[in-house]
């Protein structure tokens, strides 16, 4: 019983953590300071310059 | 936190989702080889006798479980119609489990003494001929076929080696034992019995001359789900 | 559209990406798409008329549906991510592949052997019989150091790049490839009986040999016929529609959030069994959230089109293209629904989760498949355009006719039986026997068979299109609306 209700926990841990982590990457993501960057990004499958 | 370092460090990346795809495996995954309660205790169920197992590997190799499940679900309809739902014990020993997918063809968790063996021979080499509606194909070639099992020893080792728990007397008189459930009259069906409860012997095919893989199969659809007295399961020790 | 031409341009020094073997793999592609379909409509006419069983060995429905499945997964879709990835890399890195082209051709050739080994087995009754994990085990370490080799491959390909930026679409392919070593290595994890045998035992058993496979089987879904075939959406969308994603931002949220959700979904193929209550309520959690990351994936790739919807009408390559990001949609619309537990009790063991896969296999991969190919033959072959895009239109009308068919079906084949099986009568027993639910089946079974029909035709069309682009015909015939005057830009 002690193992189930340890992973209870561990369970409900890793939510907030990834929580936290998701609301991260969509803050960085999402951050006017980066717009530029990414739409730079973007562009990278135009640039080969063989075409095609 | 900085994404640009992880998109430019191809190591990083791989690492970064390595961790990410492993965590919901780990978290689902460990829990069932630790915790106790993951298979309920119940009386009865054994390891698959050799003749069995060699009716369990045509079952795998015919890829019987594409069309039939061997897992009845906690419903009124599947219990009147299968019986009683299983248990995660009375798959303890399948290695690989055969709960199926699929129902083309009805659930055999329980099929185990619902036919005759008369009936299984008929069926298996043409199900339209008891079945007329049946879209099962036929397999005709499984009476002519000798059951090839020379090696039942060395399967039953290897099953040890997974875990299941056979003896070393089962695994020595695995040939014996073969021979005595496919033909009771020249065998020592009593040692058999006692090593193997509640195994179904018998010349299944009709034919005692020889031991054919209809043999193995039928031994094995004839005693799935017999294992269990259901008169005297406890549902509350069952964890689901 | 333009390689040709664009080949002499420019500034820079062209590099010479490696490609030869890319055609290999669209070749192969192709090739075992229409096997694996073919078998496909054999076994399903084999379910409509059981004597097509032939009642020998190796013609059973049972020895054959894996070889339709593993064609068609791992045959037709492994071919084509490696020939799709392995392009896309180069360019997006602007490098050639690590190892060059002799490595190409290990992957290739040792991919194609892994089929020829496990198809043959199938065939002959070796079989590990867990679902769409079926070769056996030397089959298995055979295709482990083929893995092995891809991810070398592809990593050191993104290493010597010199794009400074990992483009979004090989992250994709990135994930898709360590997770299905992942997978693979766990899930087959068995002791072979004797060296010199085919036979071995999982060393899983019963519930967790069940929890294992479809940890495995429902992320054979999540990262081989999803990531995977996103990272091809991620680079080919834009590229056929010539302009960026719509949201690079949104497809880094959509990465992390797919990855790392996918993998919990397994247990929703466990619903009501004796896998332990938690385990199920945990994977139709995750199943209904993966629901947000799935359309946002969607909405990324059929955007890419906004403000360019006439594409739509005058190019069938996009149309192709989009048309798959909408079955996308939709069977990740299905799926969550399906993995409630209320729906799924009804669901499950019926047709319909068999017209639910069929939605994304051939809505979804086969379509951005084919889009793909149409896009890279010409580009790979060096030449002009496609023999005939007429002919594409005329493949993607009669595919999208075969799917149809084919999912109408399943869904009243499935949901009739779902509901035959649990009906009572006005006395308390059960209104219909298993046999009489097998009966009503029968109508349906055909016009999926039929559905199916019209799937392999279409591939058919293509078949021919390709062989004729390839050898350097075009045909004579009307574009689509705007004739002389494409924007020379639009072909960059």
């Amino acid at each position: 019983m002690d193992l189930t209700e340890l992973y209870e926990t561990a369970r409900s841990l890793w939510v907030v953590w990834l929580m936290v982590l998701f609301l991260g990457i969509v803050f960085w993501a999402f951050r006017p300071k980066n717009k530029k960057r990414f739409e730079d990004d973007a562009q990278i499958p135009f640039k080969d310059e063989n075409g095609g | 936190m900085n994404h640009a370092i992880l998109e430019k460090n191809v190591i990083l990346l791989a690492v970064c989702i390595l961790i990410t795809v492993a965590i919901g495996g780990l978290v689902q995954l460990i829990p069932l080889y630790t915790m106790e309660q993951t298979i309920e205790e119940v009386e009865g169920v054994r390891p698959y006798s050799p003749l069995e197992l060699a009716g369990r590997n045509i079952y795998v190799r015919e890829g019987c479980y594409l069309c039939h499940s061997q897992m009845i679900r906690p419903f009124r309809d599947e219990a009147e119609r299968y019986g009683h739902y299983s248990l995660a014990a009375e798959s303890m020993y399948d290695h690989p489990f055969q709960w199926g997918s699929k129902r083309t063809g009805p659930d055999l968790a329980r099929v185990g003494g619902k036919y005759s063996d008369d009936w299984h021979v008929a069926h298996m080499i043409n199900p339209r001929s008891v079945v007329p509606e049946s879209i099962m194909p036929g397999y005709p070639f499984m009476a002519e076929t000798e059951l090839d099992f020379g090696s039942a020893a060395e399967h039953l080792r290897t099953l040890r080696i997974v875990g299941v728990p056979y003896t070393d007397e089962q695994i020595a008189e695995a040939a014996n034992d073969l021979a005595a459930q496919a033909n009771p009259d020249e065998g020592d069906v009593d040692a058999l019995l006692q090593r193997y409860p509640k195994a179904v012997v018998g010349n299944f095919d009709g034919d005692a001359s020889r031991v054919t893989e209809l043999d193995a199969i039928i031994a094995y659809l004839q005693m799935l789900g017999t294992l269990v007295d259901f008169n005297e399961y406890q549902p509350e020790a069952d964890f689901r | 559209m333009s390689a040709a031409l664009a080949a002499t341009s420019g500034a820079n020094v062209s590099i010479q990406y490696n490609e030869a073997f890319v055609r290999k793999f669209v070749i192969a592609t192709i090739f075992w798409g229409v096997v694996g379909m073919l078998v496909g409509v054999v076994i399903a006419f084999q379910l409509a008329f059981p004597v097509l069983n032939l009642d020998l060995p190796w013609t059973t429905f049972g020895r054959l549906r894996p070889v339709h499945t593993s064609a068609v997964i791992f045959a037709f879709g492994g071919n084509a991510l490696f020939a799709t990835s392995l392009y896309v890399v180069q360019r997006t890195c602007r490098t050639t592949l690590f190892g060059g082209e002799a490595m190409g051709n290990f992957l290739f050739w040792g991919f194609q052997l892994f089929i020829v080994l496990a198809a043959s087995g199938y065939v002959l009754g070796i079989t590990q019989s867990k679902e769409y994990a079926e070769p056996e085990w030397y089959v298995d370490l055979w295709l482990t150091i083929v893995w092995v080799a891809y991810l070398i491959c592809f990593a050191g390909t993104l290493m010597k790049r010199k794009e400074p930026h990992i483009y979004v679409a090989n992250w994709f392919f990135l994930a898709f490839i360590i997770t299905v070593a992942m997978l693979h290595l766990v899930n087959n994890a068995a002791v072979p009986v004797s060296f010199f045998g085919t036979k071995s035992y999982i060393v899983w058993a019963g519930v967790q040999d069940a929890m294992t496979q479809w940890w495995y089987g429902h992320n054979a879904v999540g990262f081989f016929l999803t990531a995977g075939f996103l990272g091809m959406m991620y680079y080919f969308v834009p590229k056929q529609a010539d302009r960026p994603v719509y949201s690079y931002r949104l497809s880094i949220v959509h990465f992390w959030t797919l990855i790392f959700l996918y993998i919990w979904a397994g247990p929703h193929h466990l619903h009501y069994t004796a896998l332990p209550d938690w385990a199920q309520t945990l994977g139709m959690t995750f199943s209904i959230i993966l629901w947000m990351p799935s359309w946002g994936g969607m909405i990324n790739g059929i955007m890419t089109l906004s403000g360019a919807w006439d594409k739509l009408r005058t190019d069938p390559i996009l149309r192709f293209m989009v048309a798959s990001v909408a079955f996308y949609g939709m069977s990740t619309f299905e799926g969550p629904m399906m993995s409630i537990k209320a729906v799924n009790s009804l669901s499950h063991y019926t047709d319909w989760t068999i017209g639910h896969v069929h939605s994304g296999a051939l809505g979804w991969v086969a379509f951005i498949t084919f889009g793909c190919m149409y896009n890279l033959v010409p580009a790979l072959w060096k030449r002009e355009r496609l023999y005939s895009l007429r002919l594409v239109t005329y493949h993607f009308w009669i595919s999208t006719i075969g799917i149809v068919l084919y999912i109408t079906a399943m869904w009243i084949s499935g949901i009739m039986q779902g509901l035959m099986w649990r009906a009572y009568d006005s006395l308390g027993f059960l209104q219909y026997s298993f046999i009489e639910t097998v009966e009503a089946m029968h109508p349906y079974y055909v016009i999926r068979a039929f559905g199916g029909v019209l799937f392999l035709v279409g591939a058919l069309i293509m078949v021919y299109n390709v062989w004729k682009t390839i050898k350097g015909d075009l045909r004579t015939e009307e574009s689509f609306e705007q004739p002389a005057h494409v924007p020379a830009g639009a072909a960059e």
